[in-house]
């Protein structure tokens, strides 16, 4: 069974707004029976300021899906419909305290649902799924529209994960190549304005940067200049602690850090966190340090890594 | 209050009786039984005696037909890729779309990886095999033709004797995954044309990490764990001997019980599925009524998904599963309920009850207590449901 948050399960087995508001202002629906989820948001918005007075929906779903739309519902009651529009999926996912990443599409159909409700109450047309763009994924009724805003909110650069967030490609699979294509070319927007670093980039038959990092490792810059003449301690320190910080941003990318802890000879102790620590890789992190140390250095060196801390 | 456990399709309680029998073989008898002393020659003797008693429960011929493994899966996974081996010049599998994954992804990594061609044979919306098709697929470059005698979700059961005639008559290996099967319903294979046949030990109350591959004589059988002469050659590794002695007892007691399970269980299973459907509209059986398991019971309730059904039953108590979706991870509904048409809104909304002897008229009158007002609660959440009962008759399905 999937570990919920206790706010999750709250709101799952007490969900808060279930039910119709007869005559709402805005009403969103979004996903159907076929898909596995559904969701339909009702909004009553005050006129004069704007203001979302109460917010009901009615969700067919796991428990997740259900939580998520009640938290939706609490979220955006006393936001103006601009305020609400402010928020994304990820800000459902906080309030519930995490979801499990393959129940992340749950946020993105109460983000979804948010909008589609506020363009009924404008009085917009919602983008339809296939007004908006070509449907790329039939099987969960994903468009071009909705798979770009997930990626984009989320800072989605894998296939995984897209179909963790909007359950594209996760059926039949047919529309994994035009996914791919799309997923590439959003990110390549989101790298040339500036959102996504181009090394994290989604590129159709590149390995993922994980994978990436394995085989080529990019720990060891064979460029670096290599220092041979003999340091001293405190020359030997900074230089270690150079090489970390170069390092670091690598291994925070990851989800990981490092640190130095001492220098005794040619053993360098460091301590791994975070992520890092019980990665079954750790041993491959660790060496590529070692082997950018040597370089670095000019000498032979061995790292150490401590026990966690904590 | 007693938790209420259905979900003995999932894995069983150890039976005390089999914890007993284990136990002496951890720290009193512990000997190896390739070992010449006394340590290994009287675990040696005990492994044998359960291999009697197992061969008893498949009412097999020889009790060196029965090969030890790890698990089901090993034993699947075994009897494939030996067939593939031992069938000289023929590279093709028939096998059913509604197999466990222990033979479906084995079957889609041989097509992809060794170029096996494998026919995947359908099933009506009962979930019946196309017999047709089945006939239609075997031929002489089948190697071996794999039908699960029992369905896990369903509890259909296949004509597997009837399937093995067939594939013999093409030439081809036939294997069962019987692990579903073994100990609900009887069993004798010394006068059925079945080659191989797997199956599990913790799905009748023996120990998990426990398994067994029938391998009827004469069948030529290629190991897939080599090293040591264990099991005849045919499966090396130094023997689990606990789980062994402990599969033994289980074996015998599912033989003692195999009346009650089809009597006491199976009444229980069927006052469940009638109570349910008579309190609940919109929720129908999925499966052959008429030849399942007598233990299963998997129930369709319309406009409601499944993950918050069992959500809300494990709250009260009661473990049951779902081939819904959202449990699994998959994102997708079944593929046994997907094979058999079940429609969308009811695929997303079916449940398993799995009993066991170990289940009372109590635990049946729990879930039809609380059942209710669990799809009433949920129904009550859904945006399809109040079209569904406006405009729709009670008790009867949309798709009926």
């Amino acid at each position: 069974m999937w570990e919920y948050s206790d706010k999750v399960k709250e709101y799952f087995f007490n969900p808060k707004n279930v039910g119709v508001i007869e005559d709402a202002s805005g009403v969103g629906e979004v996903g159907a029976i076929a898909c596995g989820d559904a969701l339909k948001l009702m909004i009553q918005v005050d006129p004069d300021t704007d203001r979302i007075t109460s917010a009901r929906f009615q969700t067919f779903g796991c428990g997740s899906a259900i939580a998520s739309s009640s938290a939706l519902t609490e979220i955006i009651v006393g936001k103006t419909v601009d305020e609400a529009l402010g928020i994304t999926n990820q800000d459902i996912a906080d309030f519930l305290g995490g979801l499990p990443p393959e129940k992340m599409h749950c946020s993105v159909m109460g983000y979804e649902a948010l909008r589609a409700a506020v363009a009924n109450y404008r009085g917009e047309t919602w983008e339809d799924d296939h007004e908006e763009g070509a449907l790329l994924c039939k099987c969960f009724g994903v468009d071009e529209g909705m798979l770009e805003r997930a990626i984009r909110n989320n800072g989605l650069t894998s296939m995984e994960q897209v179909a963790q967030f909007t359950k594209a490609t996760a059926s039949c699979s047919t529309c994994a190549e035009t996914v791919e294509e799309a997923l590439e070319r959003i990110n390549a927007a989101m790298v040339s304005e500036g959102a996504l670093d181009a090394r994290d980039a989604f590129v159709v038959g590149a390995l993922p940067p994980a994978r990436r990092a394995r085989k080529t490792s990019p720990l060891v810059d064979l460029t670096a200049p290599v220092t041979p003449t003999k340091l001293t301690t405190v020359q030997r320190i900074r230089a270690v602690e150079d090489v970390l910080a170069e390092l670091r941003p690598a291994l925070q990318g990851d989800g990981g850090d490092c640190e130095l802890v001492d220098v005794d000879g040619n053993k360098i102790m460091v301590r791994l966190s975070g992520a890092c620590v019980n990665c079954q890789l750790a041993s491959v992190t660790v060496q590529g340090i070692q082997q950018r140390l040597a370089e670095r250095l000019g000498e032979p060196v061995r790292v150490l890594p401590l026990p966690a801390t904590h | 209050m007693q938790p209420v456990y259905l979900d003995n399709n999932a894995t069983t309680r150890v039976d005390p009786r089999v914890v007993d029998a284990m136990l002496p073989y951890f720290t009193e008898q512990f000997g190896n039984a390739s070992s010449i002393h006394a340590f290994g020659a009287d675990v040696g003797a005990a492994i044998k005696g359960a291999r009697r008693q197992l061969q008893a429960l498949l009412g097999a011929e020889f009790d060196h037909e029965i090969v030890y493994t790890g698990c089901g899966t090993e034993a699947d996974n075994t009897a494939l890729l030996s067939a593939l081996e031992t069938q000289a010049g023929r590279n093709e599998i028939v096998t059913s779309c509604v197999e466990h994954p222990a033979i479906l992804a084995l079957c889609a990594w041989l097509e992809k990886s060794r170029g096996v061609k494998v026919h995947y044979i359908g099933v009506d919306s009962r979930g019946r095999l196309d017999m047709d098709a089945y006939r239609k697929a075997l031929g002489p470059r089948t190697a071996i033709a794999s039908v699960m005698w029992a369905n896990n979700e369903t509890g259909n059961l296949f004509p597997v004797e009837t399937l093995a005639e067939l594939a013999h008559e093409a030439g081809a290996l036939f294997h069962t995954d019987a692990v579903q099967a073994v100990g609900k319903v009887p069993m004798d294979l010394k006068s059925s044309e079945i080659d191989m046949l797997s199956l599990s030990g913790h799905k009748f109350h023996a120990p998990k990490g426990i398994g067994a591959l029938y391998v009827r004589r004469g069948v030529r059988l290629r190991p897939m764990i080599r090293g040591g002469h264990q099991e005849r050659g045919r499966r090396a590794g130094t023997e689990n001997v606990p789980s062994i002695i402990g599969m033994g007892v289980a074996a015998e007691l599912a033989m003692r019980h195999l009346d009650e399970e089809n009597t006491r269980v199976k009444a229980l299973r069927d006052r469940l599925e009638k109570g349910l459907i008579q309190r609940i509209s919109h929720a129908m059986i999925t499966g052959d009524e008429d030849n399942r398991l007598p233990n299963t019971s998997n129930i369709a309730f319309e406009y409601i998904e499944g993950e918050g059904i069992l959500l809300l039953l494990n709250k009260a108590g009661i473990a049951a599963s779902s081939g819904s979706a959202c449990t699994s991870g998959s994102l997708e509904p079944s593929h046994v309920l997907r094979a058999m048409k079940v429609p969308y809104t009811a695929a997303h909304g079916a449940i398993r009850f799995s009993f066991s002897r170990e289940n009372t008229a109590e635990d049946v009158d729990r879930v039809l207590e609380v059942m209710p007002g669990i799809v009433e609660t949920l129904r009550g959440m859904s945006p399809f449901w109040d079209g569904a009962s406006a405009t729709r008759s009670a008790f009867t399905p949309s798709y009926a």
